[in-house]
């Protein structure tokens, strides 16, 4: 059980910037996020787009974004749980006890949901039949790329990662690639390679085509897909591998008892505190009267929601306000000299 | 103001009045309209305002956007007729579109 000040779930642009907040005040915070890397939405879903409404950064990505958060919170280590999902926030007495999906338990005065559009999961096939078949022959993503050597793999996608995947696989496998238009949106690089490997019959490409079908009882058998002008064509496959990008979903914070408006949260705008008392709610994901879902708000809200945090867990001590520009304190937290 | 219909999977149909220059994805959000969920706002990083639009009118509108089809590569059941309401704006040259809500959006 680890036992922390604040428990921050979301690695995002709000999510760093209130551990900033938490650690600059003394409070210890740990960040959970289910995605592999940190920076949230602006990594996963626009890592090269400029940003232009970032007080005082005229132009940035959301990339460097990331990076100058992380940079902001170097003085103060804190231990991130990426590749990790909240599944569990119970109450136990004056604290709140976290757990999960690795088992990771956490007990906290304080829980801060900063879960943009909540947790990236990746879009499955709409097909009802494929739910047998998910993670035995049919996958979303590849752990062990060793299982496919020798088989026919069916790719369905249009994007980096299923141009990929077929091109590294067409080494030791037979490669099927089906995509519903002409155009991909892989790298250009890739692309050509995927076209090269097509004439010289490495991959088999199927473009206009989606998957309208599968036959197999314990094992996958054969794979039926359905062109444009609905020509169908099937043929046997091993394993299908789906790569339709993450698609967000607000997964587990829907069970934890809190009031939710569509797919956000409602708080208040004194400590961003939700319902549950000690459970906050920052970024795009919390809701009230005027909110602007900018990446700038979400850095407001963090910074009041982590002097909030101050009183559930410091409650015998009194929260003093100080500058940055001149608290001896907040400097050595930083590390940094004072005058 | 002008005129454009939603139909739902289950053929629910709702005829609204939407303020030129609006989206008709803001015009399904500010109206209630189930089946549109625009997670990411209108700035085309998602594909939850994904609609049909009806055949007839699919010609008629302005282009998709750039990165537009990147995008609904990620919807749910995507077809030919597939667009981001998010990404059509609505005016005069609009009046009387129909567009079909798929069975969801995630």
């Amino acid at each position: 059980m680890i036992k922390t000040d604040a428990l921050i779930i979301g690695a995002g642009p709000t999510g760093l910037f209130t551990a900033h907040q938490l650690k600059i005040i003394g409070l210890d915070c740990q960040i959970v996020d289910n995605l592999d890397k940190i920076g949230g939405q602006c990594i996963e879903l626009y890592p090269d787009k400029p940003i232009y409404d970032i007080p005082a950064i005229p132009e940035c990505t959301g990339e460097e974004l990331t990076q100058n958060l992380i940079k902001q919170l170097e003085p103060f280590k804190i231990k991130f749980h990426l590749n990790e999902r909240v599944d569990e926030v119970k109450k136990d007495n004056n604290n709140w006890e976290v757990r999960t999906s690795n088992g990771t338990k956490f007990s906290t005065p304080n829980v801060i949901i900063a879960g943009g559009v909540g947790s990236f999961e990746p879009r499955k096939f709409s097909l009802k039949e494929c739910e047998q078949f998910e993670n035995k022959s049919i996958f979303y993503s590849i752990k062990d790329k060793k299982i496919f050597e020798g088989k026919t793999v069916t790719i369905f996608g249009g994007g980096d990662s299923a141009l990929d995947w077929a091109v590294e696989l067409s080494k030791t496998s037979k490669v099927n690639l089906i995509h519903r238009r002409d155009e991909f949106r892989g790298a250009n690089a890739t692309v050509d390679k995927v076209h090269e490997l097509t004439k010289s019959g490495k991959i088999n490409l199927y473009t206009k085509y989606q998957l309208s079908g599968i036959k197999g009882s314990s094992n996958l058998e054969s794979v039926e897909i359905t062109h444009e002008n609905k020509e169908v064509k099937e043929f046997k496959t091993d394993y299908i591998l789906g790569f339709f990008g993450l698609i967000m979903q607000l997964g587990p914070i829907a069970n934890w008892g809190l009031n939710l408006n569509k797919k956000t949260i409602e708080v208040d705008t004194e400590k961003f505190e939700t319902n549950q008392k000690g459970i906050y709610a920052v970024g795009d994901i919390c809701t009230y009267p005027g909110k602007l879902k900018l990446i700038l708000s979400g850095f407001h809200e963090g910074a009041l929601a982590a002097r909030a945090c101050f009183k559930l867990a410091r409650p015998n001590e009194k929260y003093r306000f100080e500058f940055t520009t001149s608290s001896k304190t907040i400097k050595n937290r930083l590390g940094v000299k004072s005058d | 103001m002008t005129k454009v219909t939603y139909i739902e999977h289950n053929g629910k149909e709702h005829t609204i009045d939407v303020q030129n220059g609006l989206t008709v994805m803001e015009g399904a959000v500010q109206n209630d309209i189930p089946g549109i969920d625009a997670d990411c706002g209108g700035s085309m990083a998602c594909a939850t305002c994904h609609v049909y639009v009806k055949d007839e009118w699919y010609d008629k509108l302005d282009e998709k956007s750039e990165g537009e089809d990147d995008m609904i590569d990620q919807a749910y059941e995507p077809k030919k007729n597939s667009r981001l309401s998010c990404q059509i704006i609505v005016s005069d040259k609009t009046e009387g579109l129909i567009v079909y809500l798929p069975e969801k959006q995630v």
